[in-house]
């Protein structure tokens, strides 16, 4: 029996036929996906067709929380978006903090479902559980945070509120969905599914108690997992202080910083771009999510120039490596801008600076002709950065249309697809697989792309000493704990970078004093495997396969010029026969049925 | 006799003291049962704390017909009787801050105790922005801040003042 953690009710929103209703959270459900994005993805799973085309009004939107949403668990207030993602064409799930998670649930909904396509553009006003359908032509066209401001000044000043910004609206493959108008699920272009569907927002507020199953239990659980982020010297000291910026000095130090579009990987202006420059620059102070004891956001300023005044939320590490090292630019105010700018669009600024930076060097190459660049695409351009972007959301010529479609597409568009720094067609992240060899495992096994946030495993090769970063042994074994970990906890609705200090005992404890469902550590782990195996059958249903789990050409072949780990290349296939080994699947990389059944899923064949 | 202390500069906004004030006094997380508020200005994301700072002078004690509020001359608190409570919502009418309001359910009046010493909102402020200080401390830790930041300039300035 399910006791606390959960308000029981998801909402349906048809909007084709602009009707609502209300239906039972399922205990079968809840209990072997938790929450969030295993149980959102069950849902995806159950009613969208894994080859639908993503911006079809087949495809559907889940906005899930996790049972420990808008609780005092550390870092709990995660919201996320489950869909087939259109940049990718895998199953997408796009997680961010802010406050719309816990304010859904107290507005008595565990989730939302969003289906079908409006005829016309509506937002959607929760209020403590009566769901009104509203129009928003007005609100088309608006910036992100003009959107959160005009939303609330029509409903509630204390609403909490998620948006999508003109990316969305215009399908931009990089759009994000943006929460209280400025936290973003950034990846896999969830904005632009939002946006096919013509809904510009939700509103909720509401009132309703969240319980603990186990209230004593819980509070224990909170009381030590607290502590331990409090000592804890990453979350509890390098990124309140520095923010995840703190990571450029460090892997730039290990030489697995791509710079120029990964056409080397250290970069020697770092420093000028770090998150110690960015605090002693631009930090005005520090924000936290939800129930957030880490409060690694930064609130920041730019102080001089010509863009001077300029404010918003970030950047975060991976903005400044995109907008940064990526684009061989170490002027930390161009880079703010260029974040500021993507989080009114609505753009998510890793994709956002890779793809800049494929243009670059296409550009740069002689590839993409000089008269399609609205100006010089050079590498180190603060002004060809920052004009991009606003091309990008703007989309108002080819160029800017090209942009907003990501670095494969404007690849291809040239004949280069192999310039674009992507795997599965989505822009991986601020860590070279040539320096950090799991990495490149992790990325070419993620079942959303490029991405760093599905196995984190710099944590093991970088950032606690233990495994050689260089080595490819034994690799395999922590990205599946890793990957089947991070499935779990985002199902809970709990952050990441909890992990920095709390271990997978810590977050079953947390998980099963909240719901009072039973469960461990090999359990909790268990959860993760089922949703990890249940992505990859959505993903083969789509058509992917062994030779989709790669990396670019440029990955595997070319030597690394420069820095700490010059002359490095990637050998993926040393670890992925052995990972697909650990995971119980064939030499294809297909789930054997044995493992379905262990982890009681066989229906979903 | 010790104090809430609040201090905007430090919040970071998340609220959680919000659920576990809510949860000490009830059970359950419902932020509109806490007694505690953040208040969130997203323009400039700036987070300001607001809670009951125990008047000397309760105007909301002064106004309520049934003495359910009273000011605990050694503790400081200003107390509330649920027992007297008729619900009539003066001492809502009264408070000048706000912070003396209804719980979620719209019935029942509810206020800051410090949590009689232990305060629960501050367990989970890792920022340190409230915190339980005596009364005295409160002006001089503003102080020592000031002071500290003038530190370096008094002592380049006593150069060649003092013999």
């Amino acid at each position: 029996m399910i006791k606390g953690g959960y308000q029981g009710k998801i909402l349906r929103v048809n909007l084709t036929e602009h009707e609502v209703k209300e239906e039972e959270l399922r205990e079968d459900w809840a209990k072997k996906f938790i929450g969030g994005r295993g149980y959102g993805t069950r849902i995806i799973y159950d009613e969208v067709d894994p080859k639908v085309d993503p911006l079809s009004p087949e495809n559907k939107v889940v906005i899930a929380t996790g049972p420990l949403d808008g609780t005092t668990a550390p870092s709990s207030g995660r919201v996320m978006v489950i869909t087939k993602g259109p940049l990718t064409g895998t199953i997408a799930c796009s997680n961010a903090g802010g406050y719309f998670g816990p304010m859904l649930k107290r507005a008595g909904f565990d989730m939302i479902i969003l289906e079908g396509k409006s005829k016309e553009p509506v937002y959607l006003w929760i209020n403590k559980g009566k769901v009104e359908i509203r129009d928003a032509k007005h609100l088309w066209g608006k910036l992100v945070d003009e959107s959160d401001r005009l939303m609330r000044e029509e409903t509630h000043p204390e609403a909490e509120t998620m948006e999508i910004g003109p990316a969305g609206e215009k399908e931009s493959l990089l759009a994000n969905v943006m929460f209280n108008g400025h936290r973003a699920s950034g990846r896999t272009g969830v904005g632009a599914v939002v946006g096919s569907k013509n809904l510009k927002g939700i509103v909720v507020r509401g009132n309703l108690s969240i319980k603990a199953g186990d209230p004593d239990k819980f509070a224990e659980a909170v009381k030590v997992t607290r502590e331990i982020l409090a000592q804890n010297p990453v979350a509890g000291g390098g990124l309140p202080m520095y923010g995840t910026a703190v990571l450029v000095n460090i892997i730039n130090s290990v030489g697995s910083f791509p710079t120029r579009n990964a056409q080397d990987s250290y970069f020697p202006e770092a420093e000028k771009i770090s998150g110690e420059t960015l605090r002693a620059r631009n930090l005005v102070r520090n924000e936290g999510c939800s129930d957030c004891p880490i409060a690694c956001g930064r609130v920041t300023e730019i102080k001089e120039g010509k863009y001077k005044g300029e404010h918003g939320g970030g950047p975060e590490y991976e903005s400044v490596w995109s907008f940064g090292a990526m684009c061989g630019i170490s002027d930390l105010d161009a880079v703010l801008m260029a974040n500021y700018l993507c989080d009114r669009y609505g753009i998510d600024t890793i994709s956002a600076g890779s793809t800049v930076a494929c243009a670059m060097e296409l550009y740069e190459k002689g590839y993409m002709p000089a008269k399609d660049a609205p100006f010089p695409l050079t590498f180190g351009s603060s002004d060809a950065l920052v004009e991009s972007i606003r091309a990008m959301g703007e989309q108002k010529d080819e160029f800017g249309k090209l942009l907003s479609q990501g670095s494969y597409r404007l690849g291809e568009h040239y004949g280069h697809p192999e310039l674009s720094m992507s795997v599965k067609k989505q822009e991986f992240p601020a860590y070279d697989p040539r320096g950090i060899k799991g990495m490149g495992l992790q990325y070419a096994t993620s079942n959303r792309g490029g991405c760093h946030v599905r196995g984190y495993m710099t944590a093991v090769e970088v950032l606690s000493p233990g495994l050689d970063r260089l080595a490819y042994e034994g690799k395999a074994a922590p990205n599946k704990f890793l990957q089947d970990l991070t499935a779990a906890l985002d199902s809970s609705g709990i952050c990441l970078f909890t992990t920095f200090g709390l271990q997978a005992k810590d977050l079953a404890q947390l998980y099963s004093s909240v719901t009072g469902v039973d469960c461990d550590e090999a359990e909790y782990l268990k959860i993760g495997e089922r949703i990890w195996n249940m992505e990859r059958l959505f993903n083969l249903k789509a058509g992917f396969s062994r030779k989709d789990d790669t990396l670019p050409s440029r990955i595997l072949n070319e030597p690394i010029k420069s820095g700490p780990s010059k002359g490095e290349i990637e050998e993926l296939d040393k670890m992925l026969d052995e990972y697909y080994s650990l995971r119980g699947w064939d030499k294809n990389g297909v789930p054997t049925k044995n493992k379905l059944k262990e982890l009681d899923i066989e229906d979903l064949l | 006799m010790k104090v809430l202390m609040l201090d905007p500069v430090k919040c970071t906004g998340c609220r959680a003291c919000m659920d576990a004030c809510s949860f000490q006094k009830t059970g359950v997380f419902n932020p509109f049962d806490s007694r505690i508020k953040i208040f969130t200005f997203l323009e400039d994301l700036t987070f300001i704390p607001t809670v009951c700072t125990q008047c000397e002078k309760p105007y909301c004690a002064e106004v309520c017909p049934t003495a359910a509020l009273v000011k605990n001359p050694e503790t400081g608190i200003v107390e509330f009787i649920k027992d007297k409570c008729i619900g009539c919502k003066q001492c809502v009418v009264a408070c000048p801050w706000g912070s003396i309001k209804m719980d979620h359910s719209g019935k029942e009046i509810i206020k800051c105790d410090n949590c009689f010493g232990d305060p629960a909102c501050t367990k989970v402020c890792k920022p340190e922005a409230i915190t339980y200080v005596e009364v005295e401390d409160v002006v001089s830790f503003k102080q020592r801040g000031v002071a500290q930041a003038y530190r370096e300039i008094g002592k380049e300035m006593a150069k060649g003042v003092n013999p």
